[in-house]
């Protein structure tokens, strides 16, 4: 019998290898942003709440590295990683806030329940600053480094494991 | 017993509501007034993917964010810029994944190619099991 035979079995077995391998990988479903490494596109967003300002791009183009905290109120994952942004702010670190498609009556409620890390909280309603810097969901969090380039985009929230690796990624944008 | 049950529900769907509570973009679910403008809009809405609903277009889905999506779309074309143009802004953002057109790049290349190598392959075959026949 010629080995050839066996082919078609063996890559039918190949195939099926490589279907239960892929099933033992976990799921990706993280949207990388492909703007990692450009500069912020132009934005102007009037205040989310009654007691920050609101957000303009060229904020970001004036010296320290920031972060770039894309949340909502009406988001659950954020209340997980409310602690987490409170201990970046201890560590120094400037956290501006998008709020997408919210509302600044939640916005107070959120903030009051869960601390306020923001110094300026811009109200985006209608996604576009979301869109404008490919981000794909709520939250995000942007490393933009001092002249308004985003070099670091960390995707859903933030755990306490994650904190330094965005000082690590902060000190990197200041340098 | 039933009234009670009720208020229990209501409650739960507070936090379903929530997302709700801010109005739709003006043109997620709004057409524009020029149909010939629309129809540009509305043929590059189904060629965009939805990124909350990964197996949406932008043109199916509900999703809030498909919506603000939609109404980026159509004020943009409503300013009279090519759909094509939209496409590149969007795939600078997102890069291959947001659009439903298949695009020939590193990546993709072996799709087109593979299926033309089998039917390469299957005449090859053919034509040696015909020709043993005759």
């Amino acid at each position: 019998m010629s080995w050839r035979l066996w082919l078609p079995l063996a890559i039918f077995f190949g195939f099926l290898g490589l279907a239960g391998y892929q099933l033992t990988q976990p799921k990706d479903d993280a949207i990388k942003s492909t703007m990692v490494g450009k500069g912020l596109p132009y934005f102007m967003l009037p205040p989310a709440s009654l007691d920050r300002p609101g957000v303009d791009s060229r904020y970001f183009h004036q010296g320290e590295p920031k972060l770039l905290n894309i949340w909502a109120s009406w988001c659950l994952p954020c209340i997980a990683e409310a602690p987490q942004l409170e201990q970046l702010k201890q560590e120094g670190v400037e956290i501006v806030g998008v709020a997408i498609r919210d509302k600044p009556v939640d916005v107070m409620r959120f903030l009051t329940d869960h601390g306020n890390p923001y110094t300026r909280i811009g109200r985006d309603d209608l996604s576009e600053v979301q869109l404008g810097i490919g981000s794909s969901g709520v939250p995000e969090t942007f490393v933009v480094d001092g002249k308004g380039v985003i070099t670091y985009q960390h995707i859903g929230d933030i755990r306490p494991e994650h904190v330094p690796i965005l000082l690590e990624e902060l000190r990197k944008a200041g340098q | 017993m039933r009234v009670l049950i009720a208020l229990l529900m209501a409650l739960m769907a507070v936090p379903l509501a929530a997302q709700g509570d801010v109005p739709p973009a003006p043109y997620a679910y709004r057409q524009l007034d020029d149909p010939a403008q629309e129809a540009a809009a509305q043929e590059l809405m189904e060629t965009l993917r939805c990124l909350k609903c990964q197996s949406q277009s932008i043109a199916d889905s509900d999703a809030p964010m498909a919506g603000d999506m939609r109404h980026q779309v159509r004020i943009r074309i409503a300013d009279g810029e090519e759909p094509e143009a939209i496409r590149r802004w969007l795939m600078d953002r997102y890069g291959d994944y947001v659009s439903y057109e298949p695009v020939m790049s590193a990546t993709t290349w072996p799709l087109f190619v593979i299926p033309i190598l089998l039917v390469l392959l299957a005449m090859l075959i053919f034509r040696r099991r015909f020709r043993g026949r005759t």
